[in-house]
């Protein structure tokens, strides 16, 4: 037997579910899973790594969209997989598509924000996509499939 | 088919239906357009996202 130097894929699971805390807060007064959004942000915004919350900046406007966006379902609770004594992957995909019913939306956007309404609309994660309008439509976004690979957030060890 | 449009729900046989997509490494994407005279009164887009978001993490070592 020998010991291998690594960051266990259980850990990586268990910071998708707030199992750990080193730090002093969020306080979770809850063990229920926390509510998710998806806000659309305009072509011009600079959503990116560096946002830490949800904001109204730059945020698209029209007709049936309602600021904040809409809900995100995160049906399927967070997979950490094993690829090697070294690596591992923890994953987790929303539950379903998001759409954005009978809205106009007449400037062009090119960007969800996910974000976390039940933890001060912090921020999880950015998907641009090209930049689009939509008039008296639908607008969906479709989610990859929810795969060590392909699921749409990923902590993996290197 | 009825199309929900700017002018209210109108019958597809009196618009005009554009179609496109776009497929790359990060979405494939398909769009519907419906045109009355001249003016887009209907966009609707679907697009199926590829690309996930990962970040990796390190357990550092001691030497």
């Amino acid at each position: 037997m020998a010991n291998t130097q690594a960051m266990t894929t259980s850990f990586m699971g268990e910071l998708m579910t707030a199992t750990h805390n080193f730090g002093t807060a969020p306080v979770r007064a809850t063990g229920a899973t926390d509510s998710f959004k998806g806000a659309l942000y305009l072509a011009s915004a600079t959503v990116n790594a560096s946002t830490t919350a949800y904001s109204s900046t730059n945020e698209v406007t029209g007709t049936n969209y309602t600021a904040g966006g809409v809900a995100v379902t995160f049906g399927t609770p967070p997979t950490a997989t094993n690829t090697s004594t070294t690596a591992g992957v923890a994953f987790v995909t929303p539950s379903a598509s998001i759409t954005y019913t009978n809205v106009t939306l007449t400037t062009a956007f090119d960007a969800v924000l996910i974000y976390n309404s039940t933890q001060s609309n912090k921020a999880v994660s950015v998907h641009t996509f090209g930049s689009q309008t939509v008039t008296a439509g639908t607008f969906t976004l479709t989610m990859p499939a929810n795969t060590t690979s392909t699921a749409l957030i990923r902590l993996a060890t290197t | 088919m009825i199309v929900n449009t700017t002018k209210g729900e109108m019958d597809d046989s009196l618009l005009e239906k554009r179609e496109g997509s776009l497929d790359n490494d990060n979405e494939s994407t398909t769009w519907v357009e419906y045109w009355l005279a001249g003016e887009l009164v209907h966009r609707s887009v679907h697009v199926a996202l590829k690309k996930n978001v990962s970040s990796a993490v390190e357990a550092a070592s001691f030497n």
